[in-house]
């Protein structure tokens, strides 16, 4: 009784990380039904996979930045830039790709410096330079292809967007098993790594989350990583931009919770003065921020070309916004200093399905628009409700807090109070002096 | 002559956990200078809002007479009716929007819903001439400086028709020149009738001003003086303002004193925004190893104007002065120059400047020294998380683990994070602005032993404290600073709240 009781209280405070995923399973379920089984077909997973790439790609630059307290609506320009010079440099230049590649995502980091240098060291807001810089880029794109789209592009860039790993049964056998080896793989060492956090959290007596709550969670992770496996392996295997997705999802996982960069990030966001005050150089940090959305949004770009085989003038408009919701439906705060890749990438699926399945049911792009924004406005005024209740006081949640802004008369001073004796440290006579 | 326009009785006025006010009297009669006098946090602003209905009439215990009628303000639109204008400390004026824009916010001069701009700029333009101020009142107000802005909250409070005006330390961001015009304006007004209430640390300026001085001490009316009486003088008002019982306990410590670690040498500071302004002028000082050395000052002193500054300039402008360490100059032009030298700053503001929040205990504390937890630019967290546990055991901070957000900690445990943070640091000095500033007793006696184990293990440590006895309990020494200037350097032993307050109050030109 008191372990159900314990679980169901660590649940109402995370009740935005269990809303999300309960969120995320309703909408493939509601679609699921609506399109008569049509959504978790293999053929329609594949594609929703590789529709969504550069979405989620995006995702993971923004999500950092908006952590860091700033905004980015440049980068579906800069995606659609970087797609008219691959096309400039692959097509009529006949460049190889894998110097194309690089040099695209050379010149991304080039865009992300330009503006990363008005966002950090003139200071003027991220919102402002960057809605400058989708005015901009959009003009360099339209001017770089000269308003007409360059194709076609060889099938060694085009593998990028569309392309599977190599089948290694040959094309005999009902799955594609490299993709189930990797999947399986995938899932044990997902597996491994949680348990092993887990038991880390336990020494250092930081554990809060009940086993009950643990297992659910990781179970529920791990069957469906390998329903995806399952659905991929028995149309054509794994699109090539999944991997290079989940070598980014991984990187900048790690990045964001264990790296000093990642960390500072974090710190720059939750409160900029204390940042500055202990020693960290935030101008550096959020130049480098933008300089790495500028990779990512070069990425993307490529990844988009690659996929319609054509760098076309109005190539990525829109992404950013599809990004940015895919943030902050992911929990990233408005404020900064909250959020996570992870949540971005949940975020960004709730987007995707929603896009998908609305197109199955063939909904025009009016009604689309209309539900998604209902969705992001739902998703943060859930944010903001849940936070005012646990910060306002008067709900069960914010009982089980002290409260921030008025501490109810005395807390400051019985806690310490009771034992004050023991809260002198060895060495020091308690004696009095009185001056 | 001696006729009353405002008495307030039994004023008690109570936040939670906190007695802010207890049983206050003030008596003011019709057109005279009443100042107000305390120390910081004796409930000088309180009172102040108390009596302009910024704490509605049933928040508090308690009578206010005023005109010899009951007043029972729920809001500071009630008590301005009846002709009691406030200004605050920090300017209420909206930067963008003209002088006389400014005059008439909320009280615009309008016909039918739409303003009469001839009239809105023909009355501000009687009242500027009233405060003496010559600019045309479409002049935007950021245009103008600080003093000037001053005078045009007061040609606001004019045309309110105000009867009794209450000034809370309105010379505290005016340099001497802007000081006595209003100090000369006040008088004026008082020709014309106004009473004014003016709350001021500068005792010159009060013996300048001022018919009548009440002294508030921890919440307490302690006594008015009158100058028809004789009793306006400065030794009287310092005695009204310190004589308190010493309450709080300090730890034992047998300083240690070693070789000098940190000098400052010529030190000068102007105002970030205001040129006109030097908030530090020349200072020097010193500390050593182990010692505690204070640095004490009213409001507006420039003690933490001077700190910051040398904490990699986070403060303001054309700083000029120099930094040894060791005997050694050293450049602590950024915070990280600072950390470096070994220097640290925990500030006097922790929700502002010390801490983030939304984070848990063991990230804030490895956020000014990550770089010593990490590998080629990955952290540790195992380390981290062992360094935080080491922390919150020997700094005792009360918390269900070091992953508890600080956010939610009680301001003495904040307190300790804060300090946890910089001593994982490692400096050799370090520099703590109010450490003790809303914090209960006793967890005030934690953060004294903090203090004192620092300078036992061989810190040197500078504390800036508002309140004295907390200074004379904990330091070695104390520098005392007056309106930006160095103004006494005194040994403990000679120490005493008397002399401390002389040198706090004492203008050097």
């Amino acid at each position: 009784m008191s372990a159900l009781r314990e679980s169901l209280g660590f649940l109402t405070s995370r009740l935005r990380q269990v809303g999300i995923f309960v969120a995320l399973i309703l909408i493939v379920l509601l679609f699921q039904v609506l399109t008569d089984g049509i959504l978790l077909q293999p053929q329609n997973v594949t594609n929703l996979v590789v529709q969504n790439s550069y979405i989620l790609i995006l995702a993971i630059g923004m999500v950092m930045v908006i952590i860091a307290g700033h905004i980015d609506l440049s980068v579906g320009s800069i995606a659609g830039f970087i797609g008219a010079v691959s096309g400039v440099m692959i097509v009529h230049w006949g460049w190889a790709w894998w110097i194309a590649i690089p040099a695209c995502l050379l010149v991304g980091a080039l865009v992300g410096a330009w503006q990363g240098y008005w966002i950090a060291y003139v200071g003027i807001p991220a919102f402002i330079v960057t809605l400058a810089g989708m005015l901009i880029f959009r003009g360099l794109t339209l001017i770089t292809l000269k308003n007409q789209q360059i194709t076609p592009f060889p099938a060694e860039l085009r593998a990028l967007g569309g392309g599977f790993l190599p089948d290694i049964s040959g094309g005999n056998s009902v799955l594609e098993w490299l993709t189930v080896i990797l999947g399986v793989g995938g899932t044990a060492a997902i597996l491994f790594q949680a348990i092993k956090e887990r038991r880390i959290r336990r020494r250092f007596n930081l554990e809060n989350e009940p086993m009950a709550w643990f297992a659910i969670k990781t179970g529920f992770i791990a069957l469906l990583m390998l329903a995806i496996t399952f659905l991929l392996a028995s149309y054509r295997g794994t699109p090539i931009v999944l991997i290079v997705l989940a070598v980014l999802v991984i990187v900048y996982s790690a990045l964001m919770n264990n790296s000093i960069f990642g960390r500072h990030t974090y710190a720059i966001g939750g409160n900029l003065h204390a940042a500055e005050l202990s020693g960290i150089k935030t101008k550096a940090v959020t130049f480098r921020l933008f300089v790495n959305m500028g990779v990512l949004a070069a990425l993307a770009g490529l990844v988009f070309t690659a996929r319609l085989n054509s760098a076309q003038p109005a190539g990525g408009t829109g992404f950013e916004l599809d990004s940015i919701a895919a943030a902050f439906i992911g929990g990233a705060a408005v404020q900064g200093g909250i959020g996570t890749v992870a949540g971005a990438m949940v975020g960004g699926l709730i987007m995707g399905v929603l896009n998908n399945g609305m197109s199955i049911l063939g909904l025009g792009t009016d009604y689309q628009q209309l539900i998604k924004g209902l969705v992001l406005l739902l998703a943060v005024g859930f944010d903001i409700f849940n936070k005012n209740r646990s910060s306002g006081g008067g709900s069960g949640i914010g009982k089980r807090f002290k409260l921030k802004t008025t501490p109810p008369a005395g807390t400051e001073t019985k806690e310490p109070a009771a034992d004050r004796p023991v809260a002198v440290p060895a060495g020091s006579q308690q004696a009095v002096r009185n001056p | 002559m001696n006729v009353p326009i405002l008495q307030m009785r039994g004023i008690t006025k109570t936040f939670p956990g906190v007695k802010a006010l207890q049983d206050v009297t003030l008596d003011v009669n019709r057109g005279e200078v009443h100042a107000i006098c305390g120390e910081n946090g004796a409930g000088k602003s309180t009172l102040m809002k108390v009596l302009s209905g910024v704490y509605a009439h049933n928040t508090f215990e308690g009578d206010i007479l005023f005109e010899n009628e009951p007043c029972d303000f729920s809001s500071i639109s009630d008590s301005e009716k009846r002709g009691i204008v406030i200004i605050h400390q920090e300017l209420a004026l909206s930067p963008y929007l003209s002088i006389a824009e400014n005059i008439y916010l909320g009280n615009e001069q309008a016909r039918n819903g739409w303003v009469d701009w001839r009239k809105t700029n023909l009355e501000a333009a009687k009242l500027l001439a009233r405060v003496g101020l010559s600019e045309n009142p479409v002049t935007p107000i950021q245009h103008i400086s600080v003093g000037k802005q001053q005078l045009v909250e007061i040609a606001k409070a004019l045309s309110k028709e105000v009867k009794l005006l209450i000034l809370d330390e309105p010379t505290a961001a005016l340099n001497d020149e802007d000081s006595d015009h209003l100090l000369d304006l006040i008088l004026h007004l008082k020709g014309q009738g106004v009473t004014s209430i003016i709350i001021s640390h500068k005792l010159n300026e009060i013996r300048k001003v001022a018919d009548a001085v009440t002294i508030i001490r921890d919440g307490k009316s302690i006594e008015t003086l009158r100058l028809d009486q004789g009793q306006i003088t400065q030794e009287r008002i310092i005695r009204g303002m310190v004589g308190r019982d010493l309450e709080s306990l300090y730890p034992d410590r047998t300083p240690s004193i070693g070789e000098e670690v940190l000098r400052i040498e010529d030190w000068t500071v102007q105002h970030p925004q205001d040129h006109t302004r030097t908030v530090v002028h020349n200072a020097s000082l010193n500390v050593r190893k182990g010692e505690v050395v204070g640095l004490a000052g009213l409001m507006g002193a420039g003690r933490t104007e001077l700190a910051m500054s040398i904490f990699g300039r986070t403060y303001g402008r054309a700083v000029s002065g120099k930094v040894f360490k060791y005997g050694k100059e050293i450049n602590t032009a950024t915070v990280s120059d600072a950390i470096r030298h070994g220097i640290a700053y925990a500030t006097e503001d922790r929700k502002h400047y010390g801490l983030n929040l939304i984070e848990d205990i063991k990230r804030n504390i490895s956020m000014a020294a990550l770089h010593k937890l990490a590998k080629r630019g990955w952290v540790d967290k195992n380390e981290e998380t062992t360094v935080a546990n080491r922390y919150r055991k020997s700094m005792n901070i009360k918390a269900p683990s070091v992953a508890a957000i600080t956010g939610k900690l009680s301001g003495g445990n904040q307190q300790k994070v804060v300090l946890s943070k910089w001593m994982f640091s490692d400096p050799d000095v370090l520099i703590l602005d109010e450490p003790t500033r809303g914090i209960d007793v006793g967890a005030k006696f934690e953060i004294y032993t903090i203090i004192a184990e620092l300078a036992a293990e061989g810190k040197a440590v500078i504390v800036i404290s508002s309140e004295l006895p907390e200074l004379l309990g904990i330091c070695d020494r104390i520098y005392t600073l007056s309106a930006g200037h160095v103004t006494g350097e005194v040994p403990i032993a000679e120490a005493s709240q008397e002399t401390l307050m002389h040198f706090m109050t004492q203008e050097k030109e």
